[in-house]
């Protein structure tokens, strides 16, 4: 117990003393990897010990306070001095909610006006943002991939390297609940409502409020529930990272290739197969709905594979 | 200069929040409490944005099937796409700091970004 407050404590205050060798052993139950870099690592860290605890001169400890609070001051300042020429500039900006404004201009109001004509979903920011400004949306989609691939290199933990591995897994089973029973009676009637709330809001996202990237983030929460809930081992049969790799590809490559086809057909007045049909019905307003889905997918893998990653390193 | 400020009390609000979060930034040592500072300067730009679009009276740019004709009176759409950006791109950006912290808590054991800068300049020696 003692222990584990110990970590979390490492993990939230300023200035706590670095986990030594045999704090690491009673914490993980083995000896930390005896790699070249972590060998180093130790040999540092006791060195550091050394210095910051006894060998440091006192005055060179009274200067160093001194420019802190120096530091401190003058950062506050420059704070303060933010706030306030920010809140000049606002006292200049247009009132909150009038009509006068320059962001109400032309745009806008061809989006509202002709939105539904041209795009066919009732919900004119889904238009917006999938129809009139797909290109930015495919961006977005891109930026979490590649967070996720950024990630997925920072720390992910190698097939071979078994000793980290192990490491890994014995952290989770101390850290985080294991057949905790309130956990799992409350996964077991929550998880399935959240997947059909997100699924809805995917679905739905032309037609009222939502739309791929609300959705998909409910669908990815769900997910992680039934994580931390029934373990690795359950989800592990529907979701590992193969189905990442491929989900994610899928939805991209559709996105870019859907929406290519229908840029080429709308640049060169050619006639297009898609068509925005009844406004209000469920397949209507042409691309949208099933961009909608691939961006959702995206999303949802994006959100599961960032919590996975951060707790056990793999997928 | 008061009364135009309770006029824009969202937009100040969000300029408040911003310089909270800036001084966050400032004054810790700790890379995960920088990180939370970080997205609080982040959380008051979308406020900011998502302020500007809104128009007294205004009702969400969703059209009712039944009465398409009917004139009402819609907030600006276009802020709420970028803050959308926006939002997607902070996830992202966080995400990726809080990689790089797990990188280097295993490397120095420590969160004091002094410590590491310290550590990191005795290793190169």
């Amino acid at each position: 117990m003692s222990n584990r407050f110990r970590v979390l404590r490492a993990f939230f205050t300023e200035s706590e003393s670095p986990l030594d060798t045999d704090q690491i052993r009673t914490l993980t139950g083995s000896v930390p990897d005896n790699r070249p870099g972590d060998a180093d690592m130790l040999v540092t860290h006791e060195n550091n010990i050394r210095w910051s605890g006894r060998n440091l001169d006192n005055r060179f400890e009274k200067s160093k306070k001194r420019i802190t609070a120096v530091y401190r001051v003058f950062s506050v300042l420059a704070a303060v001095m933010i706030i306030a020429v920010l809140l000049f500039t606002v006292t200049d900006l247009p009132s909150f909610g009038g009509v006068e404004k320059p962001t109400q201009n032309e745009v806008q109001q061809r989006y509202l006006e002709k939105g539904l004509e041209e795009g066919g979903a009732t919900n004119l920011v889904a238009n917006m943002i999938l129809d009139y400004r797909a290109f930015d949306t495919l961006g977005e989609s891109n930026v979490l991939f590649m967070a996720v691939c950024t990630v997925i290199l920072l720390l992910r933990i190698s097939q071979g390297d078994t000793d980290r591995r192990l490491r890994e897994e014995n952290d989770d089973r101390h850290f985080e609940p294991k057949n905790d029973l309130i956990l799992q009676t409350g996964a077991r009637v929550l998880v399935p409502v959240i997947q059909l709330f997100g699924i809805y809001v995917i679905l739905n996202g032309h037609l009222g409020p939502g739309g791929g990237f609300s959705g998909g983030a409910i669908m990815g929460a769900g997910l992680i529930l039934y994580l931390s809930a029934f373990g690795f081992a359950r989800t592990e049969r529907f979701f590992t990272f193969r189905t990442f790799k491929t989900v994610s590809f899928t939805a991209l490559s559709f996105y870019a290739l859907s929406k290519a086809y229908s840029f080429f057909t709308g640049a060169n007045h050619l006639p297009s197969v898609i068509t925005t049909g009844t406004p209000g019905a469920i397949l209507s307003a042409g691309l949208i709905l099933p961009l909608n889905i691939a961006v959702g997918l995206v999303v949802c893998c994006t959100m599961y594979a960032f919590y996975t990653l951060f707790r056990k390193g793999d997928m | 200069m008061l009364q135009k400020l309770a006029d824009n009390y969202v937009s100040a609000a969000a300029v408040i929040l911003f310089g909270i979060g800036f001084t966050t930034l400032l004054l810790n040592k700790n890379l995960v409490r920088k990180i939370i500072g970080f997205s609080f300067m982040d959380s008051a730009m979308f406020l900011f944005l998502a302020a500007q679009g809104y128009i007294e009276g205004g009702k969400a740019p969703i059209l009712d099937p039944d009465q398409l004709t009917a004139r009402t009176t819609f907030i600006n759409p276009v802020p709420a796409g970028l803050v959308l950006t926006g939002i997607v791109v902070s996830v992202s950006v966080t995400a990726l700091m809080l990689a790089l912290t797990v990188r280097l808590y295993r490397r120095y054991h420590s969160l004091d970004i002094d410590e590491i800068c310290r550590l990191a300049g005795k290793e190169e020696s």
